[in-house]
């Protein structure tokens, strides 16, 4: 007789605690609401809106002065010199990041922190100076200015300027997306791969690389948005010289002052759209590593 | 003897140790830190005078003022919207919820100097916002502020959700159980977890403003002691081939930045050494 009665005491017991545990553990849902609408409002207003105001600007004369803004011979150059760029820049540094990483997390030595921070180094580095050093070395009046102009090598208003300007902005980025990956994972695959009689390039393509394949990417990605983007170093060291030396965004640049509203927001929806692309990479990678 | 001889081999049983740390040294060497050097190799061959007049000038004076305040009002924006949105994200559902995730990494994707268009256009005194305010915050330093706090966002907000993930839910539990309201349980359990993280979101988003550029010289109307940041000061005198000043004007500049940099480490160290001893 007095046992059913004992455990419905307990049930009730603990149907009262769960009730305000919840209740303390879980903020009203005025406030939770609240929240949510403050976030939706700010990230409205300085994420959402300036996106949607990029492409109906591009369109506001319709398809055709949109295809023609994109279709001009500038853009077109802008666009393959914006590619060039990135197949130069990309590959290096991700040759870089893979490297070094390598080096820092593979072996034990004396400054491995001094070393990374220093590969960090450029991204606390305000992109003009990062143009502005390239000038100070390679300029008419700067380091290695004389001895260029002697042997006829243009660096600085010229391709290889801009390539190293970019390399310089994006230099960590590889580099800080494997370091730590590599560290969390550790040598002793790799250790069992040598002592079992595989090559050091073998134990890199079959072993270590297959462990970093996402992180790599996401790298990457992250390297090749800024490559793409990047505009004060660039501004600096191009010269601004039409179809020759502007890249994507130094022609929206030029657009935009000319007050050509609608092809500088043309070509800056085609970078929108990249932009979206690399966020939608990433949120994909990012999924995939959680599977694996 | 035993361990040191372990040592020696766990270091050499992996090879490539002179091949990619010199590779790692020699690219290190060559794309940033000769290049950067110069900045100071240049500064040394000004005399101190010469040097303190061109950082002195009223103008440039003006430009510090202008970015160093302009990048803390957007860091304190982030922070309390970058909070609240990390928050959301991490402990709410709602409908919508991974398309706003993904969004909040635009400022990084996104060219700086497409957002700089965008911005200046919306909030321009007949722009799609600027025309329901009274007055000016295009070409002002609200305008400003509005394009760093574009860019910081994601600073603060990608560093304090993975803190707030980790969170464990105990501590909050033990808090609830010990009486603590919902807002005592915050203020004194969770908020000093995220101290740490809120404070290196900060810094890095204030960093970034300090230095950024294209996303701010759009919106800025770049007038001489009114809205002109230090690096279009930089960006001045190299269009006048003043290359001289350019560098003096870097020099303070990369100062301020390492200097955070250190201040950063410091603040971060001293954090999680109070939090840890408690």
């Amino acid at each position: 007789m007095t046992k059913p009665l004992e455990v419905e005491q307990e049930t009730s017991l603990k149907v009262g605690n769960v009730a305000t545990k919840s209740y303390a553990l879980q903020e009203s849902a005025l406030v939770k609401w609240s929240l949510i609408t403050i976030s939706l409002i700010f990230l409205a207003l300085f994420l959402i809106l300036p996106l949607v105001s990029i492409f109906v600007t591009a369109l506001e004369k319709g398809w055709a002065t949109y295809v023609a803004s994109i279709a001009d011979p500038d853009a077109l150059a802008a666009i393959k010199l914006t590619l060039t760029v990135v197949l130069i820049v990309v590959p290096l540094n991700a040759i870089f990041g893979i490297v070094a990483a390598w080096a820092i997390t593979k072996f034990s030595f004396k400054g491995k922190n001094v070393l990374i921070t220093l590969i960090d180094l450029p991204f606390a580095v305000s992109p003009v100076i990062a143009g502005l050093v390239f000038i100070l070395l390679f300029g008419a009046q700067g380091l290695f200015g004389e001895w260029l102009f002697q042997n006829d090598i243009k660096i600085v208003f010229a391709l290889p300027g801009i390539v190293i300007a970019t390399m310089f902005v994006t230099f960590p980025f590889v580099a800080r997306e494997l370091i730590p990956l590599m560290q969390m994972q550790g040598i002793t695959e790799e250790e069992a791969s040598i002592s079992l009689g595989a090559s050091g390039w073998k134990t890199f393509f079959f072993v270590t690389l297959p462990n970093i394949k996402w992180g790599l990417l996401y790298g990457l990605i992250l390297c090749n948005a800024r490559t793409i983007g990047e505009f004060g170093a660039v501004s600096v060291v191009s010269g601004h010289i039409r179809g020759m030396t502007n890249t994507m965004p130094l022609h929206i640049e030029i657009l935009y002052n000319e007050y050509q509203f609608t092809a500088a927001f043309a070509v800056a929806s085609l970078m929108s759209i990249l932009a979206i692309i690399t966020i939608i990479i990433k949120n994909i990678i990012e999924w995939k590593a959680k599977d694996v | 003897m035993e361990l040191t001889l372990k040592k020696r081999k766990k270091n050499t049983i992996i090879p490539g140790f002179t091949l990619t740390l010199g590779y790692t040294m020699l690219y290190l060497s060559i794309i940033v830190l000769l290049p950067l050097s110069m900045v100071f190799f240049n500064t040394l061959s000004m005399s101190w005078s010469e040097f303190w007049e061109t950082i002195a000038d009223p103008r440039a004076v003006a430009s510090y003022k202008l970015s160093f305040g302009t990048a803390l009002a957007a860091g304190i924006i982030n922070v309390i919207f970058g909070t609240i949105i990390a928050w959301v994200l991490v402990r709410y559902q709602f409908p919508g919820k991974r398309i706003v995730d993904g969004l909040v990494d635009l400022p990084f994707a996104l060219p700086t100097a497409v957002a700089g268009i965008a911005l200046a256009t919306l909030y321009s005194p007949n722009g799609w916002v600027g025309q329901f305010f009274d007055f000016k915050i295009a070409f002002t330093p609200l305008g400003i502020i509005i394009a760093l706090t574009f860019i910081g966002l994601p600073f603060v907000v990608r560093t304090v959700q993975p803190v707030l993930q980790n969170l464990s839910s105990e501590i909050e539990e033990a808090s609830a159980s010990l009486g603590a309201t919902r807002l005592q349980t915050f203020t004194k359990v969770i908020f000093p977890e995220l101290l740490p993280a809120i404070i290196t979101g900060f810094s890095l988003a204030f960093a970034r403003s300090l230095g950024e550029y294209g996303s701010v010289v759009f919106i800025a109307g770049n007038m001489p002691m009114k809205t002109e940041i230090t690096p279009l000061i930089i960006m001045t005198k190299l269009e006048q081939y003043d290359y001289v000043g350019a560098t003096a004007i870097a020099t303070v500049m990369l100062i301020t930045s390492f200097v955070l940099l250190l201040l950063i480490n410091i603040i971060q160290w001293y954090t999680n050494r109070k939090f840890n001893l408690k």
